[in-house]
């Protein structure tokens, strides 16, 4: 298994330069741009908390920036490696299993995930967007959430033959799921009928728990049940994902 | 598309094919825009999601974000915020459209090597493209305008122009893609272009108004081109048209100009030698 993430590793090694650029460089145009720029015509009030946007904006951010890398880590990245490079059938043909590739390819982008939240909070940090030490809470929670939705679809990916569906999936799925879930907006202020929709979502779950944390309102028994959600479907998904990749790496 | 036709009989039609050295240009770009329609037909679905994404936007930034904030510049927020997505969903699709697609072309299906190998010249291929892009951009606008109607979001009878106005758009940002992106060398170099679109899409004025700018900072984004992109939209759905409007055409005619003379030298380069 560690043989799999040595792997990503080596790999990444020699092409870091232009994706720590953007580790980097989009929290930092984000924050600056909604946080800072269009925070500027909003009053603090009881939609943002009493906060300013930026403040209440920033952990919601770390979640939804985590749910966009783990799209791209876990559909294309992954796509590839089955189809294109054949890199996952070169391992199974050594005593690494399929299950063991999965684990790998998962650890893999837990760790990406770290990397990318955390220099999103010191980006936050430096421009003074985080206001409680709690705010920290949304490394963890920023990580939980993107792997609740990277196991999912890995394991749906190791299910595909063509790459159609990912573009698809990225703007009816990941993209309203950025945008409806109550990072921008406080989600009261959407129509009932779609509240539903976004409870189902790991983003909301992963919203409330890094909001909440870094605002102090977060209860322990709704913490709880945000956690549960997401590791359930993290769970969900690591099984779902040994099915389809012994399926797929079947010698 | 198998007929075959001699490039010396093709050189007398008209004055252009004259002054173009010969085997630049037959006269045939149409030909590219009927690959790509057959091309489409059978993805059309990734053809039409690229319509929701900005509609999307429009509801959630809106609708959403706009009950945080009440009036921008006298305007209501979607009214302010709808003219900007719509030339950014302009300059994203044509930029999309002329550097990853362009790229996967020439590097690796090698498309337009097939295609010189026909009567095609690097000029046709140019042309084509371009006008394909904007084929395509200019549906998605229209359906975004209709859009805009449809929620009271366009306040005057300027607004006419703005599908003109956005295929303008989206033709100066392909033809600067595409010179851009014939200096690309591997898919790392992307990571530019993004680099390039985001901020220009963050910092355009499209979500907020240019006073919440320091002075000179002000002046910086007055010289991005999707500033001049979004302020011409936005005269034009909003009815605020006066004589500065001139200046963003001007400006975006220069930057096609450019753009196309840049491409299609490069793309000949890259292609005949």
């Amino acid at each position: 298994m560690l043989a799999v993430l040595e792997y990503q590793w080596t790999w990444y090694r020699r092409n870091w330069r232009s994706s720590a650029v953007t580790t980097f460089v989009n929290p930092l145009l984000f924050l600056l741009a909604m946080g800072m720029g269009f925070g500027s015509q909003v009053a603090a009030g009881p939609a943002t908390g009493g906060e300013r946007y930026v403040v209440f904006l920033a952990p919601a951010l770390v979640v939804t920036t985590a749910v966009q890398t783990a799209m791209f880590e876990s559909s294309w990245s992954v796509f590839s490696q089955f189809k294109w490079q054949r890199t996952f059938h070169g391992m199974v043909a050594t005593p690494v299993t399929p299950a063991h590739v999965l684990y790998g390819q998962l650890l893999w982008v837990a760790l990406k995930l770290t990397f990318g939240c955390t220099a999103f909070l010191l980006v936050a940090g430096v421009l003074g967007a985080l206001r409680s030490p709690w705010a920290v809470v949304a490394l963890p929670v920023g990580v939980l959430t993107g792997m609740a939705f990277s196991a999912l679809l890995v394991a749906y990916t190791a299910t595909r033959e063509k790459p159609d569906s990912f573009s698809s999936l990225f703007r009816f799925v990941v993209i309203p799921m950025t945008l409806f879930t109550g990072a921008f907006f406080p989600l009261s202020q959407l129509p009932g009928w779609l509240h539903p929709v976004a409870w189902v979502t790991p983003v909301w779950h992963g919203i409330e728990l890094a909001r909440g944390a870094a605002s102090g309102t977060l209860g322990v028994l709704p913490a709880l049940g945000h956690l549960a959600y997401l590791s359930a479907l993290v769970a969900v998904g690591v099984l779902l994902g040994r099915r389809f990749f012994a399926r797929r790496l079947a010698v | 598309m198998t007929r075959t036709l001699d490039r010396d009989a093709s050189a007398s039609r008209g004055l252009l094919l004259r002054i173009v050295p010969p085997g630049l240009y037959v006269g045939r770009p149409h030909v590219i825009v009927e690959r790509a329609h057959l091309v489409y037909r059978r993805a059309w679905t990734a053809f039409v999601s690229g319509f929701f994404e900005p509609l999307f936007f429009l509801l959630s930034l809106g609708f959403g974000f706009g009950q945080l904030v009440s009036t921008v510049d006298g305007l209501p927020y979607p009214a302010f915020v709808a003219p900007a997505l719509l030339a950014a969903s302009a300059m994203n699709g044509a930029v999309f459209d002329t550097t990853f697609n362009l790229f996967l072309k020439v590097k690796y299906s090698k498309v337009y090597e097939a295609m010189l190998n026909t009567p095609m010249g690097p000029i046709d291929i140019a042309v084509g493209e371009a006008t394909w892009a904007l084929l395509r951009g200019g549906l998605y606008s229209a359906g975004f305008i209709a859009v805009m109607l449809g929620f009271g979001l366009i306040s005057s009878a300027w607004a006419l122009l703005a599908l003109p106005a956005c295929l303008l758009v989206a033709l100066a940002f392909a033809a600067v893609g595409m010179a851009g992106s014939t200096f690309m060398r591997s898919w790392h170099d992307f990571d530019l272009v993004q680099l390039v679109v985001l901020p220009l899409f963050l910092f355009s004025t499209t979500f907020y108004p240019l006073s919440v700018y320091p002075s000179w900072l002000q002046a910086i984004v007055q010289w991005t081109p999707l500033y001049h992109s979004i302020e011409l939209l936005r005269a034009l759905t909003t009815g605020s048209v006066g004589w500065g409007v001139l200046t963003h055409v001007a400006y975006l005619v220069v930057m096609a100009g450019v753009g196309v003379l840049v491409a299609s030298r490069r793309l000949g380069k890259l292609l005949t030698s």
